[in-house]
């Protein structure tokens, strides 16, 4: 895809052009301000955490004694502390487990803090450590969650008896019948490891207490949701007005993976509190890996109910979710976010899942790029191409045969989504032809006939945007949904000022981690109020005290595009009909014959009747008796949107559970390698339909970037444990990011089909490949050898074990 | 080198971007620890203090290194820059950060001031230099947002501008 870029006037206004990002100048020049670049207290503490060496053990002592003494330790903080003075995260099932940021009285994963110093500095800190002597018992620990699930397997939260804590089923339309009257049964079993996107910048913390009115005052690289802001108000024992929660101007990536820092914000508040001084925390990158957050591995078994001709008729998941050691919020939301869209892209009309949430002695899980995606899109895009394999069938035969059809826009599932838009046959026949399909399959045919191992893999997926946050109730019954009362909507908000010269200012509680919210909101509003994007300034990072913002604040679930943007555009088009208004008094013409254009404010029918937009803009501030009484003020506009479509799950659990879909259509040609394994990607093409394209060089960027996580994801990256819960991942060079060496770049398509449910057309982009990529390259390499079954990482260990047929692989598990 | 005592203090000068600086740093002090949080000098950015990431990337009299793998007393004296130092003045970006804007080379830009130092270091040495080669240089950096495609892309065009400003110099 090509991006443009001149800057100059806009016939067709700002949105949709590759503009230069307003970010890059400062990001550049060394000047960004992440949360280690900040001012701090001069009475500023750092704090170093101890963390657990054992999966699983008891504590039976810490003696704090000789850390407390040492040189510059101002504070030494362990799990009883914490429990004295906070409450437990809250828990999203109903079930007797508790889940607090630092072990108490037993820790059940390794790198669960066991103590926190707080020093002078963070040297001195860490030096401290080494000082506190805890006495573990070790227990036996569970890291597989099948074993954990079965009786004997030891128990991490004694009190509900079992290490599953929650199991629900669904049932849409009538699966039995469907099962019972079709020919065939194609199945597929699939093991997805636990991984991150784990971003270069990692957690950071400043956390103050003030005694005095009992508040905390804390600045962390948090990137939301905000439904997480009273889930640590609650923790830490204070009304929400209490707990201000600020986030620094730059991120340094997130891909979801800094949601799980609200834990951290707990401990180090508390940390603050018990020091009398403020506290700052940078974590490092051993404690990111180890014991941060990762997405969940999860044991699916799929099965359809498929017609001679590779139609599905129905499907039956059995879905096993391993959220790690404690169930910290908002889990298990990976296991119902795709919850209405659990069919893909198909017109499945009859479908069964079984959910089941089990502990095990690892990392507690979180949000993770793509969350929820890969896990439930692995299952059924291998499934799809083992039903071409079983049914002697062409695998795209299979897709076409599936795909909702065009005319069936807008489709509501089996389990209750809205396909809001798009025609998924027409863009799998575009891919197609510009992706050159043909070119791909005859090159595999050469590298077979030379003796290569070469296949070719498909995918087609929608990918979801914009969470409803009622999506996760349906982990309850109706009727404890009924008890709890209703959760949904996606509230999105946006404020507009104006100031004494006319200059415009934008706020969102958007948190973006590099993803440019700032240029493209400028866009936006530059559109239209008639300015140039120089002209707007945007703020996106967040203050709770004195920012809008609601429980779905944040940046997560692609909602930027489609929900700050569109409730921007809201903001800016309301400000503009009051501006108009104003306008037509002192032009004397209709408000809707005033036109913004040119940084001018004019009659349509004489241009040169005009004000300056700044003189219009700033007559609030200096000439407010000049303002139409019943107008009320244009200074400042702040809307709050929510889309009516993201009801409630209902009494039949049916979900809307996002309010987008984008399309997503992907082939690749891979060779495997047949010495050693690895595993070359030669050609990846991916068609997207994310709705109206704002900048094309950002979308492109998204979509570049998920990519790449995605094949690390595919070929490399495990966070995986020794069967006795050992940790074997614990440095980038165990844990393997890909570098420039091993990412191709992708081809990129793209067809727009508007969201007809969002004020710009937008749907979500940045999310996709992560969960259409693992399971496209997986059906490439499965296609090479001949693979009925393949387990995620495809590293070089495994493929070579499989090429060469030895037994003796290492066994590890996620 | 003086003999150094752990638990002290010792007094440490070197040239960062064409100033003499000095502070105080332990023996054990950390390079990038002492940039950052001693002089002040923020941009150089710390990923993983283990080597890998490459964020920490400055240049040590000309050459890249990685600041999370030095201590602060073994730089004494020597010429350090660092991102700060690449912006011929502070309005105006260098070729290579241009092209950076230019072609979309960063995102949440917490990489990217390691990779432009050594891309810097690279483009001095090799002119001419090549796509597999500067994605050979740049895998001893971890990007998480791009996919490296735009930084690969921004280093090609940076070295394009670098020939064409030598011509016309
Ligand atoms: S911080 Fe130095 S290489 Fe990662
Ligand atoms: S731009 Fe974010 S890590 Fe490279």
């Amino acid at each position: 895809m090509v991006a443009e870029s001149e800057t100059t006037a806009e016939p067709n206004g700002w949105v949709g052009r590759s503009i230069p990002r307003v970010e890059d100048a400062a990001l550049l020049e060394g000047r960004g301000r992440f949360i280690d670049d900040l001012g701090v207290r001069p009475d500023l503490l750092h704090a170093a955490i101890l963390r657990s060496p054992h999966p699983h053990a008891e504590i039976e002592s810490i003696d704090c004694s000789a850390a407390r003494a040492a040189d510059g330790v101002f504070a030494v903080v362990t799990g009883a502390d914490v429990k004295a003075l906070t409450a437990s995260l809250v828990v999203g099932v109903k079930a007797p487990i508790e889940c607090w940021p630092i072990a108490i009285e037993r820790a059940r994963y390794v790198g669960e803090p066991v103590a926190v110093v707080v020093a002078s500095d963070r040297y001195r800190a860490e030096d401290a450590l080494e000082l506190i002597e805890v006495t573990y018992r070790p227990l036996p620990a569970v890291v597989d969650p099948l074993v954990a699930t079965g009786a004997g397997a030891p128990i991490l939260h004694p009190a509900v008896k079992s290490n599953v804590i929650g199991e629900r089923t669904f049932r849409y339309g009538d699966p039995d019948s469907a099962f019972a009257s079709t020919p065939h049964r194609i199945r597929v079993d699939v093991h997805y490891p636990r991984n991150s996107c784990t971003p270069i910048e990692t957690y950071g913390v400043i956390a103050e207490y003030d005694p005095g009115d009992n508040s905390y005052d804390v600045l962390a690289n948090f990137q939301g949701p905000f439904s997480l802001h009273p889930v640590m108000a609650r923790a830490l024992k204070v009304p929400g007005n209490r707990f201000r929660l600020r986030t620094p101007p730059d991120s340094g990536g997130s891909f979801g993976v800094k949601q799980a820092i609200f834990s951290y914000v707990v401990l180090i508040s508390v940390a603050a509190r018990i020091a009398g001084r403020p506290v700052k925390w940078i974590e490092d990158r051993l404690e990111h890996l180890a014991a941060s957050v990762s997405a969940t591995n999860r044991v699916t078994t799929l099965e359809a109910a498929v017609d001679t001709d590779g139609r599905i008729r129905a499907l039956a998941f059995d879905q096993l979710e391993d959220c790690g050691a404690y169930l910290r919020a908002p889990e298990p939301a990976t296991l119902y976010r795709m919850h209405g869209n659990m069919t893909g892209a198909y017109d499945i009309r009859h479908v069964k899942i079984r959910n089941r949430i089990v502990l095990t002695n690892k990392t507690p899980t979180g949000l993770n790029r793509g969350f929820g995606g890969p896990q439930a899109y692995y299952p059924l895009e291998r499934l799809m191409q083992r039903i071409a394999i079983e049914l002697n069938l062409d695998p795209l035969d299979v897709i076409r045969r599936n795909l909702v059809p065009a005319n069936a826009m807008p489709y509501r599932t089996a389990s209750g989504a809205t396909l809001d838009s798009g025609d998924f046959p027409a863009s799998l026949a575009a891919a197609i032809d510009a992706g050159k399909l043909g070119e791909l399959i005859a090159r595999r045919e050469t590298a077979r006939a030379a003796g290569k191992l070469y296949g070719v893999g498909f995918a087609s997926v929608v990918e979801p945007s914009v969470s409803n946050m009622g999506y996760i109730t349906a982990a309850l019954t109706p009727e404890e949904r009924r008890r709890a009362g209703p959760k949904n909507g996606a509230q999105a908000t946006a404020t507009i000022s104006l100031d004494p010269l006319g200059a415009v200012s934008v706020q969102v509680a958007s948190t973006p981690q590099g993803q440019g919210h700032r240029t493209v909101l400028a866009q936006v509003v530059a559109d239209a109020l008639g300015l140039r994007p120089q002209d707007i300034r945007v703020i996106a990072d967040v203050d709770t005290a004195k920012d809008g913002w609601s429980i779905a604040s944040g940046n997560y679930s692609s909602r930027f595009a489609p929900a700050v943007a569109g409730a921007t555009q809201i903001a800016a088009m309301n400000l503009r009909e009051r501006l108009a208004r104003v306008a037509a008094t002192q032009l004397n013409v209709a408000p809707a014959d005033i036109v913004f254009a040119g940084g001018r404010v004019a009659a349509r029918a004489n241009l040169d009747n005009a004000l300056p937009f700044a003189r219009l803009a700033a007559s609030a501030h200096w000439a407010p008796g000049t303002i139409d009484s019943d107008l009320g003020q244009t200074i400042r506009e702040t809307v709050f949107w929510t889309p009516p479509e993201l009801t409630a799950p209902n009494e039949a659990d049916e979900i809307n559970s996002s309010l987008c879909h984008g399309f997503i259509f992907d082939f690749c040609g891979v060779e495997v390698d047949r010495l050693s394994g690895a595993v070359r990607v030669d050609r990846y093409v991916t068609m997207h339909d994310c709705g109206r394209v704002l900048h094309p060089a950002m979308v492109a960027g998204q979509i570049t970037g998920g990519f790449a996580q995605a094949l690390g994801a595919a070929l490399f990256e495990e966070y995986a444990y020794a069967p006795d819960g050992a940790f074997l991942s614990g440095t980038f060079a165990d844990y393997l990011v890909p570098t420039s060496m091993e990412v191709p770049e992708p081809v990129i398509l793209q067809r727009e089909s508007p969201s007809p449910l969002t004020p710009l057309g937008t749907k979500g982009v940045g999310e996709g490949n992560c969960m259409s990529t693992p399971v496209c390259i997986a059906n490439a390499i499965a296609d090479a050898m001949s693979l009925t079954s393949l387990d995620l990482p495809a590293t070089p260990t495994k493929l070579a074990a499989l090429i060469h047929g030895r037994q003796n692989e290492p066994r590890v598990k996620s | 080198m003086p003999r150094l005592m752990a638990a002290s203090s010792h007094r440490v000068s070197f040239t960062l971007n064409g100033r003499v600086v000095s502070g105080e740093a332990e023996p054990r002090m950390l390079l990038s620890d002492f940039i950052r949080h001693v002089l002040g000098a923020t941009g150089t950015h710390v990923g993983c203090e283990h080597g890998v990431c490459g964020a920490c990337t400055v240049q040590i009299d000309g050459a890249p290194a990685r600041s999370c793998l030095a201590l602060a007393v073994q730089v004494e004296g020597a010429d350090i820059r660092t991102v700060e130092g690449l912006a011929p003045a502070a309005d105006r970006l260098s070729p290579l950060q241009n092209a950076f804007r230019d072609n979309y080379g960063l995102q949440c830009g917490f990489c990217t001031p390691g990779i432009l130092m050594s891309l810097d270091a690279l483009l001095d040495e090799r002119p001419n230099v090549s796509e597999a080669e500067i994605r050979e240089f740049l895998s001893g950096h971890l990007c998480r947002c791009t996919g490296y495609a735009s930084i690969v892309k921004s280093a090609l065009a940076a070295a394009r501008q670098r020939r064409e400003d030598r011509v016309y110099a």
